[in-house]
């Protein structure tokens, strides 16, 4: 127990500055390398949850497939030049407070919260989410599938160059 | 356990927020986005664990592969902005301005 509670620290510790990073780094370059360790750390806290097969589809998904046209679309807008281009626009104070005002309020409903004395549940299987998926899922998962079909061609058509 | 993840994710939620807020360059307000999704899908997985509830893995599932076409859409429409505008400044797209 007392060795998942550091672990859960460590990738805490560890996703929360590299989302730091994202948000503040000059480059927006830096700022996608950022956001990769942050969603390689996230996959981390699913392993320690129990959730591998989910770690696994995070870092195929989000850290190949997202960070990989991120930097595509970086590639084709900026100059790369930008290093000393000011990233932040006027609002960075409002913004700051915005988002601490946002925390605060969660954490503070998270720590007031009390919850119901469960009882040690059965550990989850890669096999439930399966079953789950196709069986009391699968209405959702077939809409998935056609939204994915239509929002990719969709982009597809919005990038695609002028004939 | 479950505080502590829960209040990670509260955390990284607000810091993708505040870069959703303050950046200025339109795929900077996207990865800001993504840290948002992000922090779902940790309160997600956090709650299926402790509460031995699938239903929490699925979803999480789901908010991935719709991450993925968020980012995919979002990314066209930022380069045909750009090929547009020649800017991808959110501070410049003033087009709808009344």
């Amino acid at each position: 127990m007392t060795a998942a509670t550091l672990g859960l620290a460590g990738l805490g510790l560890l996703v929360l500055g590299a989302s730091l990073g994202v948000v503040l780094a000059r480059n927006l370059f830096h700022a996608v390398l950022w956001l990769a360790l942050t969603l390689v750390g996230t996959a981390g806290l699913f392993v320690l949850l129990h959730a591998e097969f989910l770690a696994a589809v995070q870092v195929l998904l989000y850290a190949g497939g997202v960070v990989t046209i991120v930097v595509f679309a970086i590639m084709l807008t900026e100059r790369l030049v930008g290093d000393s281009i000011r990233q932040t626009n006027r609002g960075i104070l409002a913004g700051a407070a915005m988002a601490a005002a946002v925390f605060v309020g969660l954490a503070g409903t998270i720590l007031r919260a009390t919850r119901p004395a469960i009882p040690p549940v059965p550990e989850l299987t890669t096999a439930a989410l399966g079953r789950a998926v196709l069986t009391e899922w699968v209405l959702a998962f077939e809409v998935l599938g056609i939204l994915l079909v239509a929002a990719l061609l969709g982009a597809l058509y919005l990038a695609r160059t002028e004939e | 356990m479950l505080t502590g993840s829960l209040l990670i994710a509260a955390g990284m939620f607000a810091i993708g927020l505040f870069g959703v807020l303050t950046r200025r360059n339109a795929v900077g307000i996207l990865l800001g986005l993504e840290l948002m999704l992000n922090a779902v899908n940790i309160n997600l997985v956090a709650f299926a664990h402790f509460n031995g509830a699938v239903a929490g893995w699925v979803l999480a599932l789901f908010t991935i592969a719709i991450t993925v076409i968020e980012v995919a859409v979002g990314l066209a429409i930022v380069i045909v902005i750009f090929r547009v505008r020649r800017t991808v400044d959110a501070d410049h797209l003033n087009l709808l301005r009344g």
